[in-house]
């Protein structure tokens, strides 16, 4: 349990927060060689309704494989900002997407955001890259694994042509989270 | 040299180990939560010259792999609570015909329809009880992803050794969830094959009993010619009605499990040699329960983990050691008490026994274990 660190990523069905935290946990545990768990829960339909997908980090083997106390989570839409961050433990951290997210949940957290489904459009060019955007912010929020580690597994995951799209994603979102909370 | 490893669900981590223990066919029909398993079976087996078939409904998927496996293929079909309860009376079929087979079920909320996308523990009674009369049976529950790859392998060996049907437990936790896992070189993990007859096509008996417990199993296609039928039966395969024979078949066919029990059972067991209370727990929520355990141990309560990997046989000897050695049992389920009956009835009480259950979809967490103990201090 000493170094267990749990990550939420939530937003809606098809938005690509599974994918993100698949690539998180092959960056920990096949990259890093660290332990780490991937699970997620949605509803049956395919698009749409709230979706979360977790992943737990560690030093040592993990035992729940769910979350307890969320270190960092992530929130797209508003429901899932509504429903996902109360797990969140005192002192640790939100990010959330500030087109989407305007009721801001309050607590014992420190909320950092930016519109992120925005920066995919306009500045990397693709909204379905969101979720590679969002993943480069929480590494750079979290620390967990390294930069270089969350973008060799994000090479790893896509297909050839859109690995230059996805780096650019990666690496956007990595920027922006570092520019926030200098 | 560095082993391969993979980040993989505990479902692809079932399918590969079903090829890792030589299956060669896979019939079935895709059910939510374990729709990977047939996936991953449907692009692998034909890369090894294996066959897939996706058949019309659960039941024709179960009937396939029986047909298949009297061929002398090593077979698999994986379901889900409302397919499960369809493959009842086939699976009923592989235990009287003695037909091996492997057969996940990756439990969801239930009964009927249930909750697709929910995890649950609720079908471990019903993989004893499932199917119409007596009849032996071994499930099995692994917890991670490594341990699902390795103990689909045994699932595999335990059919073929034991010549019957094996089910394996998994739930849509473990069977969703990614681990990193080392693929084992092939020969480092067992693998069984069937026993082949030694004697003439002509003298062949199919439940000839007279050189033990388990009579080899012919493949259908080769020279060796006999009956399969669901009715009891006599040596020759043929059925039969005669009282003494038809004793003698089943208490045979249940003698396979108790006299090899050794073989069989398999458990781990967590601080288990000091401890005053013992959880006991199976597949995914034995790690919420080692993670409660290590909590109370933090708080000086001594605590212990006993958690099944073979759920039947029941562990039956070690968990009525375990009971005169503790003040109190506390079993976790994600069903309303289920394996809890088997602990009460094993452990004749001599302490008491709690339970935890939940239905609603989410996991029995550690605090909920951790406060379940405490109450019982």
């Amino acid at each position: 349990m000493s170094s267990r660190y749990e990550l939420r990523f939530s937003g809606a069905g098809g938005q690509g927060l599974i994918t993100a935290g698949i690539i998180l946990a092959e960056a920990a545990a096949i990259v890093e060689g660290q332990y780490a768990v991937q699970s997620q829960s949605y509803g049956p339909e395919a698009r749409g309704g709230a979706s979360k997908s977790e992943v737990i980090i560690s030093n040592d083997p993990i035992d729940y494989p769910k979350a307890t106390n969320v270190d960092a989570c992530l929130a797209l839409t508003q429901e899932a900002a509504d429903k996902y961050a109360i797990g969140i433990k005192p002192g640790g951290m939100l990010l959330i997407d500030s087109d989407f997210v305007k009721r801001e949940p309050k607590g014992d957290f420190k909320t950092i955001k930016f519109p992120i489904i925005s920066t995919a459009k306009n500045e990397v060019g693709r909204e379905i890259v969101a979720n590679v955007v969002a993943l480069g912010a929480m590494v750079a929020l979290t620390g967990i694994v390294s930069r270089a580690a969350g973008e060799q597994a994000v090479i790893a995951r896509v297909p050839e042509a859109f690995i230059e799209l996805n780096k650019k994603a990666y690496n956007t979102g990595y920027e922006k989270v570092k520019s926030l909370i200098a | 040299m560095a082993k391969k490893v993979a980040l993989l669900q505990g479902n692809e981590a079932c399918a590969l180990g079903a090829l890792y223990a030589g299956c060669s066919f896979f019939g079935g029909y895709p059910i939510t939560p374990s729709t990977e398993v047939a996936e991953v079976m449907s692009k692998e087996l034909p890369k090894t010259g294996g066959k897939f078939i996706q058949m019309e409904d659960e039941i024709a998927a179960m009937a396939s792999i029986l047909g298949a496996s009297l061929t002398g293929a090593k077979v698999l079909t994986a379901t889900s609570g409302p397919g499960i309860s369809l493959k009842q009376e086939l699976i009923g079929y592989a235990c009287i015909a003695e037909i091996p087979c492997v057969i996940v079920n990756v439990m969801r909320g239930g009964p009927s329809t249930g909750m697709p996308t929910g995890p649950s523990q609720s079908d471990v009674m019903q993989a004893k009880w499932g199917t119409h009369g007596d009849h032996p049976a071994i499930a099995l529950v692994p917890a991670s992803c490594q341990e699902i790859f390795s103990e689909t392998v045994r699932a595999f060996n335990l059919a073929e050794i034991y010549r019957m049907p094996v089910q394996i437990l998994l739930d849509e936790i473990n069977g969703h969830m990614r681990e990193r896992i080392e693929f084992p070189e092939p020969g480092e993990l067992e693998v069984i094959d069937r026993q082949q007859p030694t004697v003439s096509p002509a003298d062949y008996k199919p439940f000839d009993d007279s050189q033990g417990d388990i009579p080899p199993l012919a493949s259908f296609g080769s020279e060796y010619r006999y009956h399969v039928t669901g009715l009891n039966k006599a040596a020759d395969g043929f059925p039969t009605a005669k009282p003494e024979l038809v004793d003698a078949e089943e208490r045979r066919q249940l003698r396979k499990i108790e006299a090899n029990r050794a073989d069989i059972e398999k458990n781990e067991e967590y601080l288990t040699d000091d401890a005053e209370f013992i959880v006991v727990a199976y597949g995914t929520i034995s790690r919420s329960a080692r993670y409660a355990v290590d909590v109370l141990r933090k708080e000086g309560i001594k605590a212990g983990l006993f958690r099944p990997i073979t759920l039947w046989p029941f562990p039956e000897a070690r968990m009525a050691e375990l009971a005169n050695q503790v003040k109190a049992i506390v079993v976790p389920e994600m069903n309303l008490g289920q394996m809890i009956l088997e602990v009460e009835r094993v452990t004749r009480r001599v302490c008491p026994v709690e339970g935890i259950g939940r239905v609603d979809g989410e996991p029995i967490t550690p605090a909920q274990i951790v406060a379940k103990v405490k109450e019982v201090l």
